[in-house]
């Protein structure tokens, strides 16, 4: 299957499949916590039976994307070591701290009560139990700094020296943890995973409501994620557009693959929106270009110059076609999440928003919108780096692990095989789940256990607790 | 004022991770490999909820093991890791079917047996894996430079197989003594009866295993039988010995709550006999803990943290566990 390809490119096409595949369900459950949070929260707050049921029903979905984020996690942990091992090395004094932290601040919070948060709440009690809801959604946002910390620095490196074993040591760990792109990627991250999630859950909604819109608990988590998608999703274009003035800072070289410069402009540069970027010849095909736009949204003025790749020696370009089409793509949804958005404002406003079934179609139809753009979103920022996995310091090339080609040809064959396996499973499980609408009396994920009391309340669970005891 | 060597407190610290992890997963994984012996799905119900609670919080261990030594000792992670490519895969990949079967098994309208198979499956290669991976440690690495410098079939050894195969009576041993403590009735009778054919394969795996290691490198048998070595590695075997006693006596008496406990103190002196084996190498033979140890400041950065949450998490996975504690019963489980 993978005859010629040599071990460095077999073990990042392995990185990239196997991080792609880990991505998409940290993003949802970031962002799932939080909301199970949220109902939960407003369940104790209002006693009012639709917020349990949705918390329920939107557990049982939890429960079934963490555990797939758990395993194609733990993969992800011991990869650095097996394939990238020269990586792991020299910079492990540096990023395995982050990472160790990682594990002690937020994966054991997660994991210790996950089991409370999934099973325990006729074992403790209603307020015990928000609070170990509460402490799984910290802990996956805990986790999300860290983890994003650590890529950051990758991406943008300070507070480092060298030692004499051509490690990288931290000299100020304030300036590794807080590097300069870390903030603006933390945000982006954290409101793309929110944004994730309420499409998802608006989804769900919609599509239940196109069939009945009279339903409570799709009405609720309906409008609950078109408020997200009307207010997060343009939040999201200012801080991706902060985030690119950033990375215009601190890695040029990524934004002129983004943009598709490759030639250098002195009196304004435009702003390519389509085209094929031929990175043999090194120039755009086909472009589609206005004039002076991209010199105005970078520099916010419209004559000012631009480099562009002619400027860099080939060696460091980073692969310009993948960069450049990844980010139309996230740019695209995201606009397409703003029009959602606001379509549905106007459709509240109209006293329209359970019945109009165009909004609802729609809705449906951006399901899996978070979930491309995040792909699309990683892609473009890990591709735009290349050739370096710590920029402009370590080459990708002298990363890898001294592994024989067919010793890593092996292993991506049997991960695409078992996650191809296990993870439709999974999403045919997710897909089968969000069919069913949510109903009176939703239970947790439990399913052959004898139904508590339906509609049980905060104060009537508060007196069962006591009465038990 | 004595020297704080921050190496050997680091050395400690990982070796106390993977044995909490060795604690906390291995009657997880013990419970997956004797699930096949268990076809009744009322017993293997009752069999995954007595860890559904927990099992994510017991892998999380095996995380925190592999971060760890690349955060403490990178040269040793970037060079165990190639060496045991395989194996490692292997491992990832079953506690991938395993792990999704906790969920995925209550969500199928058929073919349930589909994912409690996944579940034995990677149970057991995992658990194999693991036992493999330690075998091919022990045996030697070969390296140069700072690299792994052998191929990708080094690991495959009679003596790994042999500590491949211990290890999945070990774990097994664990799961049936979990049984017989957190479990009632007939399943519980069965849980005995399998505990007591597990305890002596162990035994006699842990009895080859020890003479084997010794032959492996002649700075084993030395640091064994050497004098005055011999007055502190003696204890070792006594207790084992001891420990022994004990667990067939609390097996012959069914007390349930011993057993499981008694096999993990047999756990523990296997752990610390490796211990004494490895000690001061981490790649043995070739790379000691200093040799491999990241800067003074990383070890100090993360000492903070671990000396301040390792006793937090301690803490609420105790919760966790009392939580959930006592017998599961048929028909009651948190599924």
């Amino acid at each position: 299957m993978f005859e010629g390809w040599d071990a460095v490119v077999l073990a990042r096409a392995q990185f990239a499949f196997t991080m792609s595949f880990h991505i998409v369900f940290p993003a949802f459950s970031i962002g799932l916590a939080s909301y199970l949070a949220v109902l939960e929260a407003l369940w104790l707050w209002t006693g009012r039976e639709v917020f349990i049921n949705l918390f329920n029903y939107w557990l049982k979905i939890f429960a079934v994307a963490f555990g797939m984020g758990v395993v194609s996690g733990i993969v992800m942990s011991y990869q650095f070591g097996t394939n990238w091992s020269a990586f792991s090395d020299k910079t492990g004094p540096v990023i395995g701290p982050l990472m160790a932290y990682e594990v002690l601040t937020a994966f054991f919070l997660e994991a210790g009560f996950l089991g409370v948060m999934l099973f325990g709440l006729d074992r403790v009690g209603p307020k015990l139990h928000f609070f170990a809801t509460l402490m799984v959604a910290v802990g996956t946002l805990i986790s999300a700094f860290w983890i994003l910390s650590a890529n950051s620095w990758m991406q943008t490196p300070t507070g480092h020296a060298l030692n004499a074993e051509g490690q990288f040591i931290a000299v100020d760990w304030f300036k590794v943890i807080f590097n300069p792109s870390f903030p603006y990627r933390l945000v982006h991250m954290v409101l793309a995973a929110y944004l994730t999630t309420a499409l998802v859950v608006g989804a769900v909604g919609a599509w239940h409501l196109l069939r009945d819109p009279h339903l409570a608990g799709p009405r609720v988590m309906f409008s609950m994620a078109m408020w997200m998608a009307t207010i997060v999703a343009p939040l999201q274009i200012l801080a991706g557009d902060q985030h690119g003035l950033n990375t215009l800072e601190h890695q040029p070289v990524k934004i002129m693959a983004m943009e598709g410069h490759f030639q250098s402009h002195q009196h304004g540069a435009p702003l390519i929106l389509f085209g094929w970027p031929n990175q043999a010849a090194g120039k755009m095909d086909y472009a589609i270009e206005v004039p002076k736009l991209g010199s105005l949204i970078l520099k916010h003025s419209l004559d000012a110059p631009m480099a562009g790749l002619d400027t860099v020696p080939r060696e460091n370009w980073p692969p310009v076609p993948i960069t450049f089409w990844s980010f139309r793509i996230m740019v695209g949804m995201g606009l397409l999440m703003v029009g959602l958005g606001l379509l549905s404002l106007l459709m509240r406003f109209r006293g329209t928003l359970y019945n109009s079934r165009l909004l609802h179609m729609f809705a449906v139809a951006m399901a899996p919108s978070g979930f491309i753009a995040v792909l699309a979103g990683w892609i473009t920022t890990e591709t735009g780096r290349q050739p370096y996995t710590v920029y402009g310091l370590l080459r990708t090339v002298d990363s890898a692990s001294p592994l024989a080609a067919p010793a890593v040809a092996s292993s991506l064959i049997a991960f695409i095989i078992v996650y191809f396996v296990v993870f439709t499973a999974g999403v045919i499980y997710l897909l089968r789940l969000m069919a069913q609408p949510p109903h009176h009396g939703e239970e947790g994920p439990r399913s052959d256990v004898p139904a508590r009391a339906a509609g049980i309340t905060p104060a009537a669970g508060a007196v069962a607790e006591g009465a038990a005891r | 004022m004595i020297p704080i060597d921050l190496p050997t407190i680091w050395a400690f610290i990982i070796a106390f991770a993977v044995f909490v992890y060795v604690v906390m997963d291995g009657f997880d994984l013990g419970l997956g490999i004797l699930f096949p012996l268990f076809p009744k799905k009322e017993d293997r119900d009752v069999i995954m909820n007595s860890v559904a609670p927990v099992w994510d919080g017991n892998e999380t261990w095996l995380v925190l093991g592999g971060g760890g030594l690349m955060a403490a000792f990178p040269l040793a992670y970037a060079v165990l890791m190639p060496a045991l490519y395989t194996p490692m895969i292997v491992m990832l990949l079953g506690l991938v079917f395993r792990g999704v079967a906790f969920e995925f098994r209550w969500r199928t309208t058929r073919e349930r047996n589909r994912w409690d198979i996944a579940f034995a499956g990677g149970s057991l290669l995992a658990t194999l894996a693991q036992g493999i991976a330690l075998g091919a440690i022990l045996q030697g690495i070969h390296v140069s430079g700072r690299q792994y410098a052998g191929g990708w079939w080094d690991w495959l050894t009679p003596f790994s197989i042999l500590t491949g195969v211990a290890l999945v009576i070990g774990y097994a041993l664990l799961g049936s003594t979990w049984l017989v403590m957190k479990t009632e009735g007939e399943l519980r009778d069965r849980a005995y009866h399998l505990s007591w054919l597990l305890l002596v394969a162990m035994l006699c795996a842990i009895g080859i295993v020890s003479i084997a290691t010794p032959f492996l490198h002649v700075q084993y048998t030395h640091r064994w039988f050497a004098w005055p070595n011999i007055i502190l590695t003696a204890p070792v075997p006594v207790a084992v010995a001891a420990v022994t006693v004990m667990l067939l006596r609390s097996l012959a008496n069914k007390y349930d709550y011993q057993p499981f406990f008694l096999t993990l103190a047999l756990f523990a002196l296997s752990y610390a006999g490796l211990g004494i084996s490895m000690y001061p190498y981490i790649v043995p033979q070739s790379i000691t803990i200093w040799q491999a140890a990241s800067p003074a400041n990383s070890q100090l950065f993360m000492l903070v943290g671990v000396a301040i949450l390792i006793p937090l998490i301690l803490g609420y996975t105790a919760w966790a566990y009392w939580v959930f504690r006592g017998k599961v019963k048929a028909g009651s489980g948190y599924h």
